[in-house]
């Protein structure tokens, strides 16, 4: 029976190659999965089979040309679950993080947060910087309901994607209402220029937020003008903004041209202060404007060079576990962790659904980025601060609350 | 469902073997029709197995190596079999991927099943129109300045993807559909199994016809061309019609391998199909053999499982993230000791002939 069996089976396979490879191939593929599949549900029981330990996940860019945001944010998040621990952890269990790399890539992310929730069985998820990679994540997210926390994706469709998605870092037009509220009250600004980029979602965002407050506040919008990133030559533009001779002007773009848009506006004669977003935020800001950019102010997330007794210490603990200074990245994770591990610690019986829901009752949460708590939407009303370009280093000046 | 693997599983094997007698013609047009249509069920009830015994995840990985061989197999048709450079096929299936997500979201509302395969060939024909506008004349060039037009060209797709505001540009376009999961009775057919349908129907017809294309007439002169190009000029081959050809063949799939990508991911950034998309498709070319479509296939799977399923549990053990360096390492050293690929020329039927006499 068998020999008679294998020899015609074997004649059958000599006859039919085509078939032969396919079938052989189907048969590889088969037992490959299956064996890899034993293995890790073998892997994945085990993570999730002690009760003694509580495991969030994380995805973040830590290789490929994003990899200091990821590994900073990280840096963060680990700093504020060691912390955690040490004080005992929350009901008793210690957290564990568990990280995965997403390489900078949309679909890696996507297969990591599958790989978090359906191998590894997280309660819940920090992550990513990146807006394109966190949209790429959260409907997984949400499809399995599992609460993703969000540390610095400020693209507001993010959270709109559902009600598991949240995040610590303000949305894009909120800084237009804080730098509004900045030129009205502390640089005492009556009209105002803008000089925006149309072809960023960002900075028409910001701009269309700055000029409704800083109107309704009962300021005027002097003149406006616009400009396409990627521009050289600004002349033409503010030598119109100088014509209507406004107390500041709000270019809510990146440092590249903010600074070279400062260098030339100072070669016109325009001695007003200049005001930016998050946008202004790298050290080739100066490289680029020079002496012109000093005294600009721009809205931030935090600043190294704040009072608050918060941000001190948690610079001094993450120089002391990382000998370096944190950057805003580092401290919206932490900020991150500690906002979902505060909500666990709340929850009944540590659900992802009551996690969720202890999630959107944050409130007056004390980060270092701020106080934070979440709006209807998942968004975070938080405080902005504002600081002032002062040669290579940023000057504190006030914090703004919403 | 327990008893239909052993009986389909095993009914394209005594079908052709009880008509031994059988006319070269019928056998052939059997053999054609009957192992990819066994294979599909074949692959089906797998797809039912790992359904019932994995998660997503692991389902997730198994969809993006469905992509991976049709993207490797079409480029190993051009870089292949007939000897040209492509470095830019990650730019043909951005336009597959990205036709087909747009065709599912903001086209059609509530596409059905058999809408994703016209959305897929929709995004094979833009990325085949694509592939014969830069086919044409970049491809009467040789060597290094086609593998610089089509570098080129690469660039130029993702930058434009990325200034289009009506796919997402930057920030990308999210929310792409997988096709609805059926029920029937008891029985609940997912959206993941009805999106691995689709993938294994679109692996399976790409490598039936690359099969038949490059073991006919024309698979000959893809070779010839791959050869010696001045001989097969002088033999009367139009060689650059013939380059011309199979580049837009190798587009369509190409494009073919972006809408199952699309799909599956479900969300797509232009930085996705950059260069390194590009070097991927060649790295699965060069491992499995320039010139074996099997190997393409078998590379395509090692590139795609190693990283997660092996790499991932080590780095697991290990607790250090080395995950990118040993692939890298294991590429390496796969090309010192194998320089040839995995298969080099031959094909697997060539392995068991070779061993079966």
């Amino acid at each position: 029976m068998t020999p008679s069996q294998q020899r015609r089976t074997r004649t059958n396979l000599g006859r039919s190659k085509f078939a032969a490879s396919l079938l052989l191939a189907v048969s590889l593929l088969s037992s490959v999965s299956c064996t890899r599949k034993t293995e890790q549900a073998a892997d994945g029981s085990a993570k999730t089979s002690s009760s003694s330990e509580i495991l969030i996940g994380e995805y973040g860019s830590f290789t490929g040309s994003e990899a200091t945001f990821g590994i900073n944010t990280s840096n963060g998040i680990k700093l504020a679950i060691a912390e955690w621990n040490e004080k005992g952890g929350v009901k008793g269990k210690k957290i564990n993080l568990r990280s995965l790399d997403d390489q900078g890539k949309s679909e890696e992310a996507a297969s990591a947060m599958t790989r978090l929730i359906t191998q590894d069985h997280v309660i819940a998820v920090i992550g990513e910087n990146a807006s394109s990679r966190s949209l790429a994540a959260a409907p997984i997210a949400q499809q399995n309901k599992v609460p993703m926390i969000s540390p610095s994706s400020t693209n507001p469709k993010v959270t709109e994607v559902g009600d598991y998605i949240f995040r610590v870092c303000f949305i894009d037009p909120f800084q237009g209402t804080v730098m509004a509220k900045f030129a009205h009250d502390t640089l005492k600004a009556k009209k105002v220029a803008v000089f925006v980029d149309v072809k960023s979602d960002y900075s028409v965002g910001l701009s269309d937020f700055f000029k409704k407050t800083f109107k309704e506040l009962g300021g005027t919008i002097a003149a406006e003008a616009s400009y396409q990133g990627g521009d050289m030559d600004f002349k033409a533009q503010l030598t119109q903004l100088k014509a209507s001779k406004p107390d500041a002007i709000f270019i809510p773009g990146y440092y590249t041209e903010a600074g070279l848009i400062a260098r030339q506006a100072r070669q016109l004669g325009i001695d007003v202060p200049l005001m930016g977003g998050d946008g202004w935020d790298s050290a080739k800001l100066y490289e680029i404007g020079g002496d012109a950019i000093k005294g600009g102010y721009f809205s931030n997330h935090y600043t190294t060079d704040s009072t608050d007794t918060v941000v001190l210490d948690f610079i001094k603990r993450y120089k002391a576990k990382y000998n370096d200074v944190p950057d805003g990245l580092a401290a919206m994770g932490y900020d991150a962790a500690n906002v979902l591990i505060e909500a666990m610690n709340r929850t009944a019986d540590l659900t992802s659904a009551q996690i969720r829901d202890e999630l959107a009752k944050t409130k007056d949460f004390a980060g270092v980025t701020g106080k934070i708590s979440m709006d209807a939407n998942r968004n975070p009303v938080k405080s902005a601060v504002v600081v002032k370009v002062d040669g290579a280093d940023n000057k504190f000046v006030t914090t703004i609350s919403p | 469902m327990t008893n239909d693997p052993n009986k389909t599983g095993h009914n394209p094997v005594p079908e052709v073997g009880t008509k031994p007698s059988a006319k070269p013609a019928p056998k052939r047009f059997a053999m054609s029709f009957v192992a990819p249509v066994g294979a599909f069920i074949a692959l089906a009830i797998v797809g039912q197995l790992l359904e019932a015994s994995t998660n997503q995840y692991v389902q997730l990985v198994l969809l993006f190596m469905c992509a991976n061989i049709i993207f490797a197999t079409s480029l190993n048709l051009v870089n292949g079999f007939t000897g040209q450079f492509s470095i830019g096929h990650a730019g043909f299936m951005a336009l597959g991927a990205y036709t087909s997500a747009y065709l599912s979201t903001a086209v059609v509302q509530n596409p059905s099943f058999f809408d994703f395969i016209w959305f897929a060939i929709a995004g094979g024909l833009v990325a085949a129109a694509a592939g014969y506008v830069v086919g044409l004349p970049s491809l009467r060039l040789r060597g290094d300045y086609l593998a610089i037009v089509t570098l080129g060209f690469g660039e130029i797709i993702r930058v434009i993807l990325l200034n289009t505001p009506a796919i997402g540009g930057a920030r990308g376009l999210f929310g792409i559909p997988r096709p609805k999961e059926v029920v029937l009775g008891d029985f609940v057919f997912t959206n993941f199994y009805m999106n691995y349908l689709l993938a294994i129907f679109w692996v399976i017809l790409t490598l039936v016809v690359l099969w038949r294309m490059v073991h006919s007439v024309h698979g000959r002169k893809f070779l010839s061309v791959r050869e010696d190009e001045i001989a097969a000029q002088s033999m009367g081959i139009n060689t650059t019609q013939v380059k011309v050809r199979v580049f837009v063949i190798s587009s369509f799939f190409a494009g073919i391998a972006g809408a199952v990508f699309a799909h599956a991911a479900q969300g797509l950034t232009p930085a996705t199909f950059g260069f390194t998309k590009s070097v991927d498709a060649i790295i699965m070319v060069v491992l499995g053999g320039m010139g074996s479509l099997t190997g393409s296939v078998m590379a395509a799977a090692v590139v795609t499982l190693l990283p997660e399923f092996v790499l991932r549990p080590l780095t697991d053990i290990t607790g250090i993230d080395l995950r990118m360096v040993l692939y890298s390492l294991a590429l390496i050293l796969f090309m010192i000791l194998r320089p040839s690929g995995i298969l080099g020329t031959r094909e697997l039927p060539d392995l068991w002939r070779k061993n079966g006499k």
